[in-house]
């Protein structure tokens, strides 16, 4: 299954690489990965999304923590948490009425429109893993001109 | 700001700050090799008190400075240059790295503004080393160099050990800065102690109470925790059976009558037919590596498992876990002390002695023919549990585990986990310097010493007494054993001697075989002194007049080639499914 780990890191050189060395190293994908700084700048917040066998990420999310810069890691997976993904995407569109089914769309899925050519509109939408995926999934009978999408990042929450 | 503050106080160089950093860390020795870019490191040092070493090459450095770890508990440390400097020091720590061995190297590295342009002698060590050390890092200010010395020399003694690796360019060691060493060291990020939960430790103590055939299964976490005493007191108050891995001998010491000595792959039948019987396993820094449990579904099948590890990521990777306990193997074994009730176990120890004489350890013996495991039984004798074992990879590793008894820690030194050929020589000398009146012997193979036989002059030039035995059977025994065994006999690269090599090898046939080389002649072009031993008579007066003897020697002796190693678990296969002859 897809397990979503956070890790607060040391924001030095050399931390991701260490960190992804980690698991490609065990032959798993990272699917996504997103890396900011926090409201401390000498700290980092990593979110990764990593497809794989239980078992394996429980023991790569702790070999992750034994890291010397990685100041802690969780895999929220089972936890409560909200993580969201955002999507920048251009479209052609060939027709008056393609543009408007894209732009009824874009409403239904409180996305955006960021940009627009006369041949083309860029959208910009924002939404948890499953909701972005249905999304790209609807935009599949469209010309998709690009497409970048940010990764999942996560915050875990507190136990109501 | 900075600048003023270096001007109105004492400044010195980067470089300087390197030999400083390593005497304010209490280091005594240094392995190493010079080059381009540590030149301004070694115009200084030559000027401290801290013994420098040069090795022939700087795997043999890093080997060095890992057995002067092993021996002592104390960091080894290493300076190379950058690039192939750099990059031959890999395969030491990763042997390091895989044994849990404290070790600090220091790498040149060319200057700040050359980095990634191909320059000279330019390697990404940092990107090289990351999954063969424990931590490593590259500085780029003179600023930092006291720290990240102090750092390094903390993390890899704290925790599980292992090496670090610190890459300072060229034009950093020539900057000059007023920092200091730190006085003390803590890095948020790295929490490498544990508090032992009481109540994890009080259910452990009373599952132990309750157990009716319980193991002790000890490695090399014991050892690094000065644990011996207390899990010797805590074996013997409850009558608890002790097997070792490899890493872990002489933490138990094997005279006691419940030591069940090594187990796993090679280890003895009544280790693994004990594992296989018991009902509560206690694994006591140990980390159920592939060689000790063989087919894993069928390891120790009846027992509840505790686990006892400083390192949380070794709880659970290989076995489901009853009792994972996070910590300190001394503090575990301190803790469950006053916990456990004294106990008999006679029915149990009865069982196990019972299969003590049923299988014991054996192999033919001849006058004629020289058995090694004869050589290694002598060697026992003759150093009255006294001294350090030091092995090299193969057959000869595995006998040495079996016809020598292990009594005390840090006297077994040997490559467990990596299995690195080249080991045994320079792990021996950085041995002997850690302890230098004591007696060290060097048990190698004639395809091992080959790996890293440059380093025979050092231990000539600085008159290190180690005792050099090298078990020539003309072959890589260990895996002529596998081809015999699991390959049909066919023998692919393994003659070492100049007769009945395989064919693909284009190799003409002496008239007359030989080998090649003539180790004694080998040892004496270094100026050492040398015997070669082919008659069972032979070994004793050869062994006892280099024992006796203050200098370096190799002794040679021209074994069996066809002694194969046993018991034996076959690759894959459960213990229990063990070849005992």
């Amino acid at each position: 299954m897809k397990h979503i780990i956070t890790a607060l890191v040391e924001n030095k050189p050399g931390v991701l690489a260490r960190i992804v060395g980690l698991i490609s190293g065990r032959g798993y994908n990272i699917e996504t990965l997103n890396v900011g700084p926090t409201q401390d700048p000498a700290i980092s917040k990593m979110t990764l999304v990593v497809p794989g066998d239980d078992h394996v990420l429980e023991q790569v999310t702790l070999q992750v923590g034994k890291l010397v810069d990685v100041i802690s890691v969780t895999d929220v997976t089972g936890a409560r948490h909200l993580d969201r993904e955002l999507i920048l995407v251009e479209i052609a569109t060939d027709s008056v009425a393609q543009r408007a089914e894209i732009l009824e769309l874009t409403t239904r899925f409180q996305a955006a429109i960021a940009g627009e050519t006369q041949r083309s509109v860029s959208l910009q939408m924002v939404g948890s893993s499953d909701v972005v995926s249905d999304f790209m999934l609807l935009l599949k009978p469209y010309t998709i001109l690009d497409l970048s999408r940010s990764g999942q990042i996560a915050v875990a929450r507190a136990e109501s | 700001m900075k600048k003023k503050e270096a001007q109105n106080t004492d400044t010195r160089s980067g470089a300087q700050c390197v030999v400083d950093g390593l005497e304010h860390a209490g280091c005594e020795v240094v392995f190493g090799y010079p080059g381009g870019t540590v030149l301004d490191i070694f115009n200084v040092l030559c000027l401290s008190p801290v013994h420098f070493i040069l090795s022939r090459h700087e795997q043999g450095a890093v080997h060095m400075a890992d057995g002067y770890a092993r021996a002592t508990g104390k960091p080894g440390v290493c300076l190379v240059t950058s690039g192939p400097g750099a990059t031959n020091t890999v395969t030491g720590l990763a042997t390091a790295h895989m044994d849990g061995i404290p070790m600090v190297c220091i790498s040149g590295q060319v200057a700040l503004s050359a980095i990634g342009n191909d320059a000279f002698q330019e390697a990404d060590i940092i990107g090289i080393t990351r999954a063969v050390t424990k931590h490593n890092t590259l500085v780029r200010s003179a600023d930092e160099i006291p720290a990240a010395i102090a750092e390094a020399f903390y993390i890899a003694t704290s925790g599980k050990p292992g090496p670090v690796l610190i890459d300072i360019p060229k034009d950093v060691q020539r900057q000059l800065t007023a920092a200091r060493p730190p006085a003390s060291v803590s890095l948020r990020s790295y929490n490498p102690s544990a508090v032992i939960a009481p109540e994890a430790l009080a259910a452990l103590a009373e599952a132990i109470n309750r157990s009716e055939r319980p193991v002790l299964y000890v490695g090399g976490g014991a050892i690094s925790a000065n644990a011996s005493g207390p899990l010797t007191a805590l074996a013997r108050k409850a009558n608890i059976p002790v097997t070792t891995t490899l890493m872990g001998l002489g933490a138990f010491p094997e005279d006691d009558p419940l030591a069940l000595r090594m187990l796993g792959m090679h280890g003895s039948a009544v280790a693994n037919l004990a594992v296989s019987a018991c009902d509560l396993l206690i694994s006591l820094g140990a980390r159920f590596d592939d060689r000790v449990t063989g087919k894993i579904a069928e390891f120790a099948p009846r027992a509840k498992i505790a686990h006892i590890d400083i390192d949380p990521s070794a709880i659970g990777k290989s076995v489901r876990v009853d009792f994972p306990i996070r910590g300190d193997a001394r503090e575990a074994a301190e803790g469950l002390l006053p916990l456990v009730r004294p106990a008999a176990h006679a029915a149990w120890l009865a069982e196990l002695d019972a299969i003590k004489q049923r299988y014991p350890l054996k192999y033919n013996h001849s006058d004629t023919v020289l058995q090694p495991m004869f050589v290694l039984e002598e060697i026992d004798r003759l150093r009255k549990g006294q001294g350090i074992i030091v092995t090299d990879v193969g057959q000869h590793q595995m006998w040495a585990t079996q016809f020598i008894r292990h009594v005390q820690p840090r006297s077994f030194i040997s490559s467990g986990g990596l299995g690195t050929m080249g080991f045994g020589l320079p792990a021996a000398i950085g041995a002997q310097l850690a302890r230098p009146g004591e007696l060290v012997v060097a048990i190698c193979g004639d395809g091992g010493i080959q790996m890293n036989a440059q380093e025979l002059v050092v231990a000539v030039e600085h008159n290190i007494p180690v005792k050099t035995i090298i078990l020539n059977n003309g072959h890589l025994g260990m895996v002529r054993q596998w081809q015999q065994m699991f390959y049909g006999k066919r023998y692919s690269a393994v003659v070492l001697g100049s007769s009945n090599r395989p064919v693909n090898e284009r190799i003409r046939h002496d008239t007359a075989p030989v080998y090649r080389p003539d180790f004694v002649k080998l040892a004496e072009a270094h100026g050492m002194r040398a015997a070669r031993v082919t008659w069972p008579a032979e070994v004793a007066s050869t062994l006892e007049r280099a024992f006796a003897d203050p200098h370096p020697w190799v002794i040679e002796c021209i074994v069996d080639p066809d002694a194969n190693v046993f018991p034996m678990v076959p690759p894959g296969a459960a213990v229990s499914a063990m070849i005992v002859d």
